[in-house]
């Protein structure tokens, strides 16, 4: 279809080749290796397609997003679709050949330093495939660096992440990984100090966590750091507007979803992984890393560096497999960010803030509903229900509204229980009709 | 530490210096002008044991990364640190600055295995 | 044309903003405990909307790309991207679909999901797909966790070994690494296939897989796949397509009557979804029916017409990423699919067959072919040191830069000394090709006329050749 070559042209280069028809240079493939025949669809024309495309986009409800638990639907400026859409970012390859490529090398950089300066950290590659796989890599690269072999994950930290880790590590049998209960949705100091010994590697701190609530980062990394133990963060990138960097509570390493800068929820991808960590471990972190250098002519310029980790020269002996990551997306999150500047990205996060705690006061004071748990939250909260969250989720569904994700699908013992998250995005009409739908259900 | 008496070379291309029962190891010049310039060597930590012949220590090139196969066994006792912000001392001085580190040896009779500095001169020359 | 372009950071200008919202009623600190609060704000730029547009503009304009050059990197197959896919993608019904929202709400996206698995299943004839991998190596390893499950659940516990090509791309072995195996490598023969009897000596019990390229990084199809795949199987081994190479294949073979049992297929190269500079991918991977069960979760599943996603499936080797995969992609892979019908396909696989061996034809008189017959989807030629005056292959690519070609693929497959691994694909014309033909014989005509021009190029780039050994020994990766 895309191909643009005439009959003649075809003739004329089996000339040149000096074959007599296509099959020739086929011949390597057996013949009974050929497939006779497709079961397909007739071809659709452009318009057709864009017929049948909007008819099955017009398949899904459009709903006031109030769901988050690891993807949240923030605002994507014009600006930024705009230039991630032009054909020099959109359509180049990894910058293999740093001369021809300096724009997406030069973004990488500002990239890095973006998510550097965010978390508070030294160093950061150039994107991994989401905070999930992100965090394995971290927690891989502790394990190498402290030469120990446990992790402890607490429950606060997202269960689909925790998953994650499991499929990731779980045939090769190492790091292991241990779980902490959180049974006030918080990382609980004393918790974490009964399981650390000697053998482990990292603790993962996740702050704002999976419930939306803020942890005692500070204390959980020095009493971490005091046996010996690496501190991976779990931190929002929009969140760190208003709250403190990983890097100036502690942590060793920074991980993070960043699908909330710039890109669009599209369902659960393309997302965004970000890492990032201290200098002292730059060499150990998985991935593209860019680098500032100077050219023949003494003029700086900017490469792909420290490629001696990774697989396409280590092979078997590479600390990871990543090839490809999400450098479109990371473009985006780049452009975001320089949009908004740190004056922009803490408007933005105390937006987030200050919608969300307007929103759990309300919710929490229909009859019947309450905040399941206490502390400092960002802009997720859980509620809890006089009904199965399931049953809320379907009544404010009807009304145009994705209430949240009821915790039920991840532990039996919270079918009451909705994870709540409020962005910049959702208006107070819409906060009021999700409040107003809760009165359905006051007993 | 070096010198062309008291030490021996593997076929890897390490070499290794005894002093008692401590061992200073290294590459071989041959080895280096291979490698060309170096740009990390990720060295093992100290109190770490390494065997003979298995690796223990990774040598990087802008597009490479090759293998450093321990040359005698034993416990490491002190690595250079002056590689870590001049990994290039190992391209200028192989022999001298750019050590990797000491090996308390375990079997100080593994040297016996290894060439002398003339015989691995021969085995590269060719 | 721009040639530098100071970093956003060097901008900045206290007080300049590119974008503003609406103020919050209350201030963080009415909300929050002052402990948990920032103290130092970022070091992000600060400029004005406008700056911001034309300093991503002007960075664009610094790099070559498919919209603006001939891009031939081997094993990238970088094909036009047609632009009806981005806009079906960008649709605010699918782009606006949030990954917990009820299988209700989101029916024409698991709709899309569902389909596609269908259409890749026919496509390589495997019973079954998943397209959560958010990239190829992510697939490789979800392969390999499958094939480890799979023996795991035989009770067969000593397969601790896989078994790669030494002209495998390296995400290969490090996949393997990472799943827990111990890898061995199989040479190849001199005309670029695996070596059978290399491969039957390496087989044992010990064996857990085979991974092989098809056609391989040579652009060679394996002449013996159905012996290769009874050998593995003889030994109760599985084999693994690594199918970065299927544009030579599109709708002309089906890897399951090569006796492949999983695969995985890279929608960012041969179903044309653009590369965005090094991502976002995606990695759909496919396997035979007794596999089925152990591919990750979530699954899509069709009941009545309508769509499901399954996260309980018992055998699954659990979940890869975060939630369905890399839908944004998945569905410009759809958008292409949906405009071919199987004639169609099929001049996929041959228009970039018939490209190859063109550039391959019209330049092997001066870059030798590694292996000298006709190629599949990509051919991989040599520089001669010896006979241009000891330019190598980086000064040749380097120099194609100048003439405004993107350079192949070079110095891999590893196996082939100064290689030149050439992708055309089959969206360029012939007048494309004849171009780059005449730059790579100019280039061999100047190495003998003016070595130094070649040895020291580019000289019409943003920049000249960059130190990367400066970078490495003291990397500076942020501005801190």
């Amino acid at each position: 279809m895309y191909s643009s070559h005439t009959a003649t042209d075809r003739e004329e280069m089996l000339r040149a080749i000096g074959v007599a028809s296509l099959d020739d240079l086929l011949a390597q493939i057996p013949g009974d290796l050929r497939a006779a025949h497709f079961e397909w669809p007739p071809a659709l024309s452009e318009p057709e397609l864009m017929a049948h495309a909007h008819a099955l986009a017009a398949r899904n409800q459009p709903l006031a997003c109030f769901a988050g638990a690891g993807a949240q639907d923030h605002f994507v400026p014009a600006a930024v679709k705009a230039l991630i859409r032009r054909g020099e970012f959109l359509t180049a390859y990894t910058p293999y050949q740093a001369e021809a490529s300096q724009g997406t090398l030069q973004a990488i950089y500002e990239f890095q330093s973006s998510i550097c300066a965010l978390y508070g950290m030294d160093a950061a590659n150039a994107s991994l495939y989401d905070g999930a796989t992100a965090l394995a890599e971290a927690v891989s690269a502790a394990a190498r660096i402290t030469g120990r072999n446990k992790i402890l994950l607490p429950e606060s930290l997202h269960p689909e992440w925790r998953e994650v880790l499991k499929t990731y590590f779980g045939a090769k049998g190492e790091p292991v990984l241990e779980t902490i209960s959180c049974p006030t949705g918080r990382l609980d100091v004393s918790a974490m100090e009964a399981r650390l010994d000697e053998t482990v590697a990292a603790v993962v701190v996740a702050t704002p966590n999976f419930f939306g609530l803020l942890e005692d980062a500070p204390v959980l990394a020095e009493r971490a750091h005091g046996r010996g133990a690496l501190v991976v963060a779990v931190a929002d990138p929009v969140s760190l507007g208003v709250l403190e960097a990983p890097g100036h509570w502690g942590a060793d390493f920074a991980v993070g979803e960043g699908q909330g800068l710039g890109n669009p929820l599209n369902y659960g991808g393309p997302y965004l992984g970000l890492l990032a960590c201290r200098k002292a471990h730059m060499r150990h972190i998985p991935g593209r890393i860019c680098g500032l250098t100077t050219d023949a002519d003494g003029r700086r310029g900017f490469v792909l560096t420290l490629q001696a980790r990774e697989q396409h020269i280590r092979r078997e002996r590479a600390a990871s497999n990543i090839c490809s990551n999400e450098a479109l997306c990371a473009l985006a999150a780049t452009i975001h960010l320089a949009l908004l500047g740190p004056a922009g990205l803490k408007e933005m996060a105390e937006l987030c803030l200050d919608k969300a705690h307007r929103l759990a006061e309300q919710a929490a004071a229909v009859p019947g509903f309450r905040l399941c748990f206490d502390g400092p939250f960002f802009n997720e909260f859980v509620l809890e229900c006089p009904v199965p969250a399931e049953r809320v989720r379907r009544a404010l569904l009807k009304r145009g509204l994705l209430a949240g994700v009821p915790l039920g699908r991840y532990v039996t013992t919270r079918k009451h229980s909705l994870l709540v998250c409020v962005t910049e995005q959702r208006t107070e009409e819409e906060c009021e009709r999700f409040v107003a739908a809760l009165g359905d259900f006051a007993p | 530490m070096f010198n062309e008496t008291n030490c021996r070379f593997a076929k890897t291309h390490e070499w290794a210096c005894a002093e008692g029962d401590v061992a200073t190891v290294g590459i071989s010049d041959y080895a280096q002008k291979e490698i060309s310039d170096v740009v990390f060597v990720e060295l093992p930590k100290v109190g770490a044991r390494v065997e003979q012949g298995t690796p223990c220590a990774v040598i990087e090139s802008v597009k490479a990364a090759a293998d450093f196969f321990a040359p005698v066994s034993g416990e490491v006792t002190a690595v250079n640190d002056a590689l870590g912000d001049n990994p290039g001392l190992v391209n200028q001085a192989p022999h001298g600055e750019g050590w990797f580190f000491k090996i308390k040896m375990a079997r100080p009779a593994e040297l016996d295995s290894l060439m002398d500095f003339e015989g691995y001169q021969r085995s590269v020359s060719h | 044309m721009t040639s530098s372009e100071k970093l956003s950071i060097e901008k900045s200008v206290p007080g300049r903003r590119g974008i503003w919202f609406a103020k919050a009623s209350r201030p963080a600190a009415d909300w929050l405990p002052h402990h948990v609060l920032r103290r130092v704000p970022p070091r992000l730029p600060e400029m004005a909307e406008s700056e911001v547009v034309r300093h991503y503009t002007r960075l664009s304009q610094l790099n070559y790309c498919l919209d603006t050059h001939f891009y031939p990197l081997g094993s990238c197959t970088m094909k036009h991207n047609p632009r009806a896919n981005e806009e079906v993608a960008a649709l605010e019904g699918f782009a606006a679909a949030h990954p917990c929202a009820p299988e209700t709400a989101v029916q024409g996206t698991l709709e899309v999901l569902f389909r596609l698995e269908r259409l890749l299943c026919e496509l390589t004839g495997l019973a079954a797909f998943t397209l959560q991998p958010a990239a190829g190596a992510h697939g490789e390893f979800t392969g390999i966790l499958v094939a480890a499950a799979f023996h795991r659940a035989r009770g067969d516990r000593k397969r601790k070994e896989i078994l790669v090509a030494d002209s495998s791309h390296g995400t290969n072995p490090a996949s393997a690494a990472l799943g827990g195996f111990a890898v061995r490598t199989v040479a190849s023969r001199a005309d670029g296939r695996l070596d059978l009897d290399a491969l039957r000596m390496a087989l044992g019990p010990q064996t857990a897989m085979v991974m092989l390229t098809v056609p391989n990084t040579l652009g060679l199809f394996e002449r013996q796949i159905r012996e290769i795949a009874e050998a593995t199987h003889a030994v109760g081994a599985l084999l693994y397509m690594d199918g970065a190479n299927f544009n030579a294949l599109m709708g002309l073979a089906k890897p399951a009557d090569f006796g492949v049992d999983i695969l995985h297929l890279n929608l960012h190269k041969s179903f044309s979804t653009p590369h965005g500079g090094g991502g976002p991918g995606s990695g759909p991977v496919g396997v035979q029916a007794r596999l089925a069960k152990f591919l990750p979760v979530p699954r899509v599943v069709e009941k009545n017409g309508r769509f499901k996603l399954q996260t309980r499936c018992p055998g699954s080797i659990g979940r890869m990423r975060s939630f369905a995969g890399n839908v944004g992609v998945i569905l410009k892979a759809y958008a292409y699919l949906r405009g071919h019908d199987a004639l169609r396909l099929r001049s996929v696989a041959e228009n970039a067959i018939l490209n190859a061996n063109y550039v391959r034809a019209r330049l092997k008189d001066l870059y030798p072919a590694a292996v000298d017959e006709p190629c599949l989807h990509e051919c991989v030629l040599r520089t001669e040191p010896e006979k241009m005056n000891g330019l190598k292959t980086l000064d040749v690519a380097k120099r194609l830069l100048d003439h405004g070609f993107h350079a192949p693929t070079i110095y891999f497959p590893l196996i082939v000394h100064e290689a030149l691994m050439i992708e055309p694909t089959e969206t360029e014309t012939r007048e494309t090709l004849e171009a780059f033909v005449s730059a790579l014989r100019a280039i061999h005509a100047e190495a003998l006329s003016d070595p130094e021009k070649v040895k020291t190029a580019p000289h019409d780039l943003p920049v000249r050749r960059l130190d990367e050994l400066a970078a490495a020994r003291n990397p500076n990766v942020a501005w801190g």
